[in-house]
């Protein structure tokens, strides 16, 4: 039985004691008893006590064990590849003069296919004990025939013992595991009865329950923001090996593909930052200047001079916007804006076109009118959240509408208007598709804002696509370029929630 | 309707309100109130909640206007000059008859700057000097200049509530209104600073017209020389502060007076 079968009879076990102890407490308060809680909380302690404990064990047992499997079985082949490799350089003559050739080149790739073929062997069904002396090539062919999986070729034949002995160990020790499981679930149900009695708080146990389970949910979601921020790290590091943090932070040539041309590790300028930080920050900046004017403006018009009905009408579609694909407006900057500009220019030029169709004013253009909506949405609310009371005192002074929205609604406003704009800002300079298809992926340091330029996120997919090698600066650059924008990002985050926090209590 | 205010002539009428009605969508706040507001005096409304007094008071600033699908309807005269007129610019109404808030609601601005702000947008001043002048007049007037003339700079919203709604107070003297509204100003402030405000609007009144709504009888008997008992909508009764206090003509203001309803 699988790990997910064993987990479904804990739950019914569980269930099981839910309804046993309700039912329990009911007859003990019909009996006479006061008790502490009522009889639902007993029902859902007992319900947590059998099931919760067994399950995690279940989880534990389930997870070590596979690692030990795959442990033994990756030494048990390192032994057997070091074998057929010594076998190998005596058969062809070479001096095996102790050397121990441990660990080939592509003992990598065996684990691979191994683990390939214990995942598949299963799909062949019958008893999995008689492949053990079969060849790794009938074995493919028979899969493929009659399952339609392919395996790759080169596989050796020592791997099918090792395969079998991994899957049948696996199948005992899930058994074991999953009766052990059951057996814990089965007792902690009996056991789940003395708590039902009088005396026993189990209101205050579930409500510990609860917020057990509502911080193990945060701490989730901070453990995989932690995950993903190491695993950038340590690529970043490995880059860091081969190519200077002066080179690259301080570099003003991006050409990535040369240095292993020349064969020169950390050749100077190659992996420059600056070109790509370049173009991010001087896209942002016209997007900016394009979405902070319309969006405040339209917030302000939707928050203090739309009447109800207009702004049921506007903010929804306003939200509409927000909800387009970048690629949409990608693919807009491509077809419709670059080429209007293109020949607009040309034409204000007599001629020569001097706005190239993939430019920066294009990809800050269309990018802006993506933020639109974003900064007059959140602006839109934390206008609206400025107290009537001010707007009130002003209006009392004989103030103007257009007077109180300068004098008082924007100044209480205007720290939740800069973290806004910030967000934007910080979505802004994580934008790649806009880029790559309205700016182009050609890194160039200009100011000229009509030649095309590109960012970083851009160059990170370009490194990450195509023929990979994980252990290549061509490809751990882009860690690199991603922990930047990262804390890039981060930065303009904390920054914004500073401000934030710092002029909040002026709304009292 | 009509009669009941007759039986006061106060010598000299700032505001006079003439079968005032007023209504929140379909729902109709004051039925025909007619209600004079003495120039130089205080005026006290009183009455249960929800009777309308915030509603007249409002009505008398048009900061009616502000709310959406109020409707006013009636004569209100400030000098004898409808301001419900077309040719009346609002803002400059509200300029003549200013208007303190039940909460205190100092901008989030600088004490100084929480002054100044009427006399800056209305452009009453010329320089700088004349400025500081004014808001020091008014803070003095408020009876907070000496609580705050060492940090003048500092932020309005950090002072205490009682503070905070004289500063509201000097706020709205600093444009030299001619009436002063205020709605319920000590209901948020403790007897202290209760009492401060209401020696303020006995200083005040030499100078400016007030009207002030007041749950508590007792300020009202301390502070005001003319009473306006309002009761659903409507005007119960009006007339000198200690007769109505004394020997009201109507049952029900007795009956709230006294405190046996409201
Ligand atoms: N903005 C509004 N929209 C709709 N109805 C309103 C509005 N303001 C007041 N009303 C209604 O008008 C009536 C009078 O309200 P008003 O605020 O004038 O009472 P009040 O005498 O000031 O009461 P309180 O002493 O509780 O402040 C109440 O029934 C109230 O529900
Ligand atoms: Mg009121």
């Amino acid at each position: 039985m699988s790990a997910l079968g064993v987990a479904y009879i804990i739950i019914v076990f569980g269930l099981a004691g839910f309804f046993a102890c309700r039912a329990r407490a009911r007859l003990l308060e019909q009996r006479g008893q006061k008790m502490h809680s009522l009889p639902l909380y007993y029902g859902w302690w007992a319900f947590f006590v059998t099931s919760a404990p067994a399950l995690l064990f279940l989880l534990i047992w389930t997870i070590s064990s596979d690692l030990y499997l795959e442990r033994r079985a990756f030494s048990h082949l390192a032994a057997q590849n070091a074998a057929a490799q010594n076998a190998a350089s005596a058969v062809a003559g070479v001096a095996a003069s102790g050397a121990a050739p441990a660990q080939s080149a592509g003992f990598g790739l065996e684990k691979a296919v191994l683990s390939d073929l214990v995942k598949n062997l299963p799909a062949l069904g019958g008893n999995i004990a008689d492949y053990a002396q079969a060849s790794y090539a009938s074995v493919r062919k028979k899969l493929l025939t009659a399952k339609n999986i392919a395996l790759v070729e080169n596989g050796r034949n020592y791997m099918l013992p090792l395969a079998v002995e991994w899957l049948e160990t696996r199948r005992i020790l899930q058994k074991t595991g999953g009766a052990a499981a059951i057996i814990l679930a089965a007792f902690a149900f009996v056991g789940s009865f003395y708590y039902v009695r009088p005396a026993f708080r189990a209101r205050n146990k579930v409500e510990r329950v609860i917020i057990s389970t509502l911080f193990l949910a945060s701490l989730l979601a901070i453990a995989t923001t932690i995950g993903i921020v190491l695993s950038m790290l340590f690529q970043t590091v490995h880059f860091f090996e081969s190519v200077s943090p002066r080179a690259f932070f301080f570099g003003t040539v991006w050409d990535p593909r040369f240095s292993t041309a020349a064969g020169e590790a950390g050749a100077t300028g190659r992996f420059g930052l600056v070109p790509l930080l370049a173009g991010t920050l001087y896209i942002a900046l016209v997007a900016m200047i394009v979405a902070v004017p319309v969006g405040l403006f339209a917030a302000i018009y939707m928050a203090e001079y739309a009447s109800p009905g207009l702004r049921s009408v506007i903010k929804p579609l306003l939200e509409i916007l927000a909800g387009i694909p970048t690629i949409v407006y990608g693919f807009f900057a491509l077809m419709t804006i670059g080429p209007f500009l293109r020949d607009i220019s040309a034409a204000l030029a007599g001629g020569q076109s001097f706005i190239q169709a993939q430019s920066v004013l294009t990809a800050g253009l269309v990018m802006g009118i993506m933020l639109i909506p974003f900064v007059s949405s959140l602006s839109d609310d934390i206008i609206t959240a400025v107290p009537r009371a001010l707007r009130d005192g002003s209006y009392g002074l004989g103030a103007t509408q257009s007077e109180t929205v300068k004098k008082v609604v924007l100044p209480a406003a205007l720290p939740g208007i800069v973290a806004a704009l910030l967000l934007a800002a910080s979505r802004a300079i994580g934008e790649t598709m806009i880029v790559v298809l309205a700016a182009g992926v050609a890194a160039n340091i200009s100011f000229n804002p009509f030649a095309p330029m590109t960012t970083i996120t851009v160059k990170i997919v370009n490194q990450l696509t195509g023929d990979l090698e994980f252990d290549s600066p061509q490809t751990l650059v882009a860690f690199a370029l991603g922990m930047t924008l990262f804390v890039l990002t981060l930065l303009m985050n904390i920054f914004a929630l500073y401000i934030v926090r710092k002029y909040r209590e002026h709304y009292e | 309707m009509t009669a009941k205010y007759a039986a006061v002539k106060p010598k000299r009428v700032k505001m006079r309100g003439e079968n005032v009605t007023v209504f929140y969508g379909n729902k109709q706040a004051l039925h025909g109130v007619t209600l004079d507001i003495a120039a130089n005096k205080v005026t006290a409304l009183i009455g249960p909640s929800g009777c309308g007094k915030s509603t007249f008071l409002r009505c008398l600033n048009r900061m009616n206007d502000t709310i959406e699908g109020a409707r006013v309807e009636g004569v209100i005269t400030l000098d004898g000059e409808d301001i419900y007129a077309p040719d009346i610019d609002v803002v400059e109404l509200r300029a003549r008859v200013g208007m303190v808030f039940q909460r205190p609601n100092p901008f989030p601005k600088s004490i100084y700057d929480n002054v100044a702000y009427g006399p800056r947008i209305h452009g009453l001043t010329k320089n700088r000097a004349e400025l500081d002048e004014i808001v020091e007049k008014s803070l003095k007037s408020a009876g907070l200049f000496d609580e705050v003339k060492d940090r003048l700079h500092d932020a309005g919203t950090g002072l205490s509530g009682g503070q905070q709604q004289r500063l509201c107070i000097a706020r709205a003297i600093a444009v030299s209104p001619e009436v002063i509204l205020m709605d319920e100003p000590c209901s948020a402030l403790d007897p202290i600073a209760t009492a401060r405000i209401e020696e303020l609007i006995d200083d005040l009144r030499k100078n400016y017209t007030i009207a002030i709504v007041t749950h508590s009888m007792q300020q009202a008997a301390r502070v005001s020389q003319y009473t306006a008992m309002f009761h659903l909508g409507s005007l119960v009764e009006m007339g000198e502060t200690k007769i109505i206090f004394t020997s009201p003509k109507e049952r029900r203001t007795q009956d709230y007076i006294t405190g046996r309803f409201g």
